[in-house]
């Protein structure tokens, strides 16, 4: 049994290396016989099946990612750090009980159910606000991913207000001030460190979403120039492309190297995250 | 003079009311988020009602997947689910035991650490990409059921990790040393009292893990799952349909199907989904209140 367990730790330790090595060798191959590394991030067009000129230039897949990305944390940032602060600070008993678990069951909801609201719901509800064309666009995937975004930052950043020792609070509420000053003037101090972290594992979240962006952000590959416009993701091309690719081909070979592209983006997001909530601590 | 001393000053009145505004503001901002869920619940329940019966979990669809009901992918769901969790939460259970009862602290269980931290952060999709290249064409699985269920299991691996070695982390050291000072093994201790008094702990986070495998779609969509097969899967090397992955295709690939079909799916999928979460809540409750120590 021991050896089991032994044996089980080090297989695991050694998927996790699996798979960095796999997406990454796959992906070199690539990126450094086949294609201009700058053109990579620097090209806009991004035509994989072209038949007579193929390009393959991640820029507008980027600026898709970041302009959904952007737009869910405008909406998230402000619901999670929020509700967190609410239900941290103003509720007790039941009731923060049953907001919490009300945030757990949120955050299960599965993204592809999440896509088929913004299909199915937040399309038809665009066009007719907004007069657009089509409802499948940065705002629709923007809304969307905000949405989906929040649980992961409300339960982070309360755990991080809960972190702040009471003493501080008991502190400022002698001196007179009121709850809500304790919360503006001493708390949101205290927890800075967290609640950061907080914000920046929603955005991990967001950039590595992909069947909600992928069914609610339309199919345009193009640098987007408002909220209306179509955009496509890093996520939702894989999950658009994978299927009709050959393996070992070069459209293939670059799919893993957006993969990496995607996979260097979440890890320094959540290593910033880390490193951030490792500084506290050690403060 | 005439003002009574004790009177609420101009001042701390503002601040009352800067309180009162500030907290309703909140309140409100909290009520958005419970409001998606309800609206959503409500809105599948409404619009996929027509569709939804007991034949629509009991058959196949039909005419081109714009009848009947979604029987083969609520089998095919529980077939991944079954066979991705066979494999994750075993392996999962003991890596965080060997982490947290075995491994010394040197930089290589830093790094181990450090790596399962970042692979549950790695985007599903990029889980996808390993499943096809590894299991679907190196190992030459193929697209099947254990090719998806494979990749699914990669990627709860390290969240059943993180949550074995969170609920063993959590039984106090005095435990352990009360037992080695009588003599026990290092296993001993493990099999004895470190993991009778963690085992709930470790069961809920499979469980929550069993309803993100249930709601995945990108990994398995090239892995494993089928947009639609007229037989239901006979072992691990067939495809299968999923749930979630019908869902992605009534709703996006086949032309002219009936509203109430995908709102009816999304309900099946969303109800499997939060009522396996639900029961691991339910659990956990029952268990943090039940706690010896």
């Amino acid at each position: 049994m021991e050896f089991a367990i032994k044996a089980s730790g080090f297989s695991a330790i050694f998927f996790v290396f699996a798979i960095f090595f796999f997406v990454f060798s796959t992906a070199s191959e690539f990126i450094f016989e086949k294609m201009d590394f700058v053109e990579f991030l620097t090209s806009p067009e991004w035509y994989p099946t072209s038949l007579s000129n193929k390009r393959y230039g991640t820029l507008a897949l980027l600026a898709g990612t970041v302009s959904v990305t952007g737009l869910a944390m405008l909406i998230a940032v402000p619901l999670g750090l929020g509700s967190a602060l609410f239900i941290s600070e103003f509720t007790s008993g039941v009731v923060k009980e049953g907001l919490k678990i009300t945030i757990e069951l949120l955050a299960a909801i599965p993204s592809v159910v999440w896509g088929f609201i913004g299909l199915a719901v937040m399309n038809p509800l665009i066009i007719e606000v907004f007069d657009a064309p089509i409802g499948l666009n940065v705002l629709n995937g923007g809304i969307i991913l905000g949405l989906m975004s929040v649980p992961i930052m409300t339960t982070i950043a309360e755990d991080a207000l809960k972190a702040v020792p009471d003493s501080y609070r008991e502190a400022s509420l002698a001196l007179g001030a009121t709850r809500w000053q304790t919360a503006h003037k001493v708390l949101f101090p205290a927890a800075r460190s967290g609640l950061l972290a907080a914000v920046l594992l929603g955005v991990g979240r967001a950039i590595g979403e992909t069947m909600a962006v992928l069914m609610a952000t339309g199919h345009a590959v193009q640098i987007p120039g408002s909220p209306l416009d179509s955009v496509r993701t890093l996520t939702a091309t894989i999950a658009a492309e994978l299927g009709e690719t050959a393996a070992g081909s070069d459209h293939y070979q670059a799919l893993f190297a957006v993969g990496v592209l995607l996979f260097l983006l979440t890890f320094g997001v959540n290593l910033a995250a880390d490193l951030i909530v490792r500084g506290r601590s050690a403060r | 003079m005439n003002a009574s001393p004790f009177a609420t000053s101009a001042r701390t009145a503002t601040n009352r009311r800067v309180e009162s505004v500030g907290k309703t503001v909140l309140a409100g901002v909290t009520a958005l988020l419970i409001l998606p869920l309800t609206a959503i619940l409500g809105l599948l329940v409404i619009r996929g009602a027509p569709a939804l019966s007991m034949e629509f979990l009991l058959e196949a669809p039909t005419a081109g997947m714009t009848a009947g009901g979604v029987f083969p992918a609520i089998v095919g769901t529980l077939w991944l689910v079954g066979v991705s969790l066979a494999v994750s939460a075993p392996v999962g259970i003991m890596a965080g035991i060997y982490l947290n009862e075995y491994a010394k602290a040197n930089w290589l269980t830093r790094m181990v650490n450090l790596a399962i931290v970042n692979l549950a952060g790695v985007p599903s999709i990029v889980h996808a990409l390993f499943g096809v290249g590894v299991f679907v064409l190196f190992l030459g699985l193929g697209t099947s059921i254990l090719s998806a269920s494979l990749t699914l299991a990669i990627m709860t691996l390290p969240v059943i990790i993180a949550s074995t070695k969170e609920a063993l982390a959590a039984v106090p050291m005095a435990f352990r040393e009360a037992c080695w000072t009588l003599g026990a093994t290092r296993w001993q201790t493990i099999r004895h009292v470190v993991l009778p008094n963690s085992i709930s702990g470790i069961l809920t986070g499979v469980i929550l893990q069993v309803s993100r495998a249930a709601g995945e779609t990108a990994p398995i969509m090239f892995t494993g799952a089928a947009f639609y097969l007229p037989f239901l899967p006979q072992s691990v090397q067939d495809q299968c349909m999923a749930l979630s992955m019908h869902l992605f295709t009534v709703s996006t690939q086949v032309p002219n199907v009936p509203e109430a079909i995908p709102y009816a799916t999304a309900l099946v999928l969303l109800s499997v989904v939060l009522l396996v979460n639900m029961f691991a809540i339910a659990f956990r409750t029952y268990l943090r209140r039940n706690r010896k120590w």
